[in-house]
């Protein structure tokens, strides 16, 4: 299977503090790879690096074989990489449909279109409406998205990040501040979702992340201290002294 | 995998489109009145109101609907009667030529200004856009061979195609009135356009926006030329109309009032700008004529508003009208 995602020696450092020491890591086509570590470990930050909001200090970023690095947000989105953030990030005032639909017009046409009306646009509609459904949250689509329940945000993110028909997902943590039931149903999307997108997913729900993950990379302080598949890694001594160990004690 | 929901209908409310044709025909029906009672005083105050309306609804794409609180949008307005002034006094009164170089100089200060001041945002935002608003106000004021701090009177003044319909009291009148109700319609087509999506949503959450695949800074800095634009026509407009042209057109006093227009009416709403740019002239005016210390009583009754109408004037309408109801 190829690399659609593929990082090499990637570094970070806030002044002294290096939050990012050296990782490579790839993601293949057709799998979810989970990145675990304790707080702090530089999960998120790996993740911004990734997807654009910060540039790494060094070492380089390769999306579908093409180097990434020097890209923006907004470029490495258009790329096809589509991303959920930790702390629920939607558009409050619009409604859960608009928020969808805004996501597939970056990919259908041109946005420079000054007097169209954008809300009564259909194949924007559909495109979102196909998005929620598969969501589950297509009965929600005309309620202001500000007023959704947690867990419902937290499902609008994913809808969000399907709809750009991303080439692969970064996943910053979908289930945080989830219920049990929520979380589960999440977690059964996700099995489905992972065949078409590729996903690289933070989480702090092990049993989520059990379930799901093909493949689980450790970091501890900015370091990936191992990486295997599921069964090797709940394993492995130095993941469960990092991590395993804490929460499973 | 469950059957796909049909996306829910789209509602297009009625009672805004109401209100925005009262106004537009109680505008049309002034020359009529001032017939009556008033005389040219109230078409010339109307026309003031009306220029300055387009300005406010201008300034509402930025404000309301980009979040981008520009404190130096008099500016625009002072770079498009500048131009008119100038190039009447210089000879050029035909109007074909006179717009399209309003416009022109609009957009590309409008282009580099807003370039650097949408890579800062909040209140250094609103300071940055400050102080290009003021070097317009002294450079205009330093070009002494055009009047400097005094102003500029066109003694003569434009031409559209050789005529001199538009300086005629109808003449004038008309081509404000329609300019206003182009732009009323036009700012709302942008509004509810993909573009303008993009701008309300970047206004709310500008990562989320960019992490979707937009270039929030083209979007932004689009509607910032846009509205430049609109402000330099009414900008030429005011100057036609006025026959005077100074650098205090551009003043950061102006532009402050602008804000007050647009907060009063009601930011982000079809009609908040229009009313709010009405209402403060005429409130304005009739106090005004009711005492010479009329910022007494002007200044406490904007705060009044500020406090009890939320969401503007056009707030204290639906408030009314969801009572009545």
């Amino acid at each position: 299977m190829t690399a659609v995602l593929e990082l090499t020696g990637v570094r970070k450092a806030f002044g002294a503090l290096v939050v990012t020491d050296g990782v490579d890591l790839d993601l293949r086509d057709g799998e979810c790879h989970a990145l675990i570590g304790p707080n702090g470990a530089g999960k998120s930050t790996l993740i911004h690096q990734i997807s654009g909001v910060l540039a790494p200090d060094e070492g380089r970023i390769a999306f579908e074989g093409r180097d990434v690095t020097s890209l923006s947000l907004a470029e490495r989105a258009i790329a096809g990489l589509g991303r959920s953030f930790q702390i629920t990030s939607i558009i409050p005032e619009f409604t859960v449909l608009e928020n969808v639909a805004l996501a597939a017009q970056a990919r259908e046409g041109s946005s420079f279109r000054f007097f169209g009306r954008a809300a009564e646009e259909a194949a924007l509609n559909e495109a979102a409406m196909e998005a929620l459904t598969r969501i589950g949250l297509g009965t929600r689509a005309g309620i202001t998205a500000g007023t959704l329940s947690h867990g419902e945000k937290r499902l609008l993110e994913l809808a969000i990040a399907i709809a750009g028909r991303p080439r692969a997902l970064l996943l910053d943590e979908p289930m945080a501040g989830m219920g049990r039931a929520e979380s589960e149903a999440l977690t059964e999307t996700l099995k489905t979702l992972k065949s078409t997108y590729p996903m690289l997913l933070i989480e702090h729900d092990m049993e989520a992340v059990f379930r799901l993950a093909d493949r689980v990379s450790v970091l501890v302080a900015g370091a990936i201290v191992a990486s295997g598949r599921p069964d090797e890694v709940r394993t492995d001594p130095q993941a469960r002294a990092a991590y395993l160990g804490e929460d499973h004690a | 995998m469950s059957t796909l929901e049909a996306a829910p209908p789209v509602t297009r409310p009625v009672a805004p489109l109401v209100i925005a044709g009262a106004i537009f025909a109680l505008l049309a029906l002034t020359p009529l009145f001032s017939e009556l009672y008033g005389g040219a005083y109230v078409t010339s105050l109307a026309v003031r109101a009306m220029i300055l309306a387009i300005v406010a609804i201008s300034l509402d794409l930025l404000m309301g609907h980009a979040g981008l609180v520009s404190f130096g949008h008099s500016a625009f307005v002072a770079i498009g009667a500048y131009v008119a002034g100038i190039m009447v006094t210089e000879g050029a009164q035909e109007m074909a030529l006179i717009l399209p170089t309003a416009i022109l100089c609009a957009a590309g200060f409008a282009a580099l200004s807003g370039a650097i001041c949408l890579r800062t945002s909040g209140v250094s935002f609103i300071m940055i856009t400050l102080a290009f608003g003021q070097m317009v106000f002294f450079g205009l004021g330093s070009l002494a061979q055009y009047g400097g701090d005094d102003g500029l009177t066109l003694w003569s003044s434009p031409e559209v195609f050789g005529t001199r319909w538009l300086t005629s009291k109808e003449g004038i009148y008309w081509v404000v009135l329609l300019t206003l109700i182009t732009t009323w319609a036009l700012t709302h087509r942008i509004v509810g356009s993909r573009f303008g999506r993009v701008l309300r949503a970047a206004r709310q959450n500008p990562t989320r926006v960019a992490s979707m695949g937009y270039s929030v800074f083209r979007y932004r800095l689009t509607a910032y030329i846009i509205a430049g634009v609109v402000s330099a026509i009414a900008g030429v407009l005011w100057a036609t109309h006025a026959a005077f042209v100074s650098p205090s057109l551009g003043s950061w006093q102006r532009s402050g009032d602008l804000i007050v227009m647009v907060v009063l009416g009601g930011m982000a709403t079809r009609n908040g700008a229009l009313i709010g740019a009405l209402f403060f002239i005429l409130l304005e005016e009739v106090l005004s004529s009711i005492t010479h210390d009329w910022r007494l009583i002007f200044g406490p009754l904007l705060v009044l508003i500020a406090l009890h109408a939320r969401g503007g004037l056009v707030g204290l309408l639906d408030r009314v009208r969801g009572a009545a109801a």
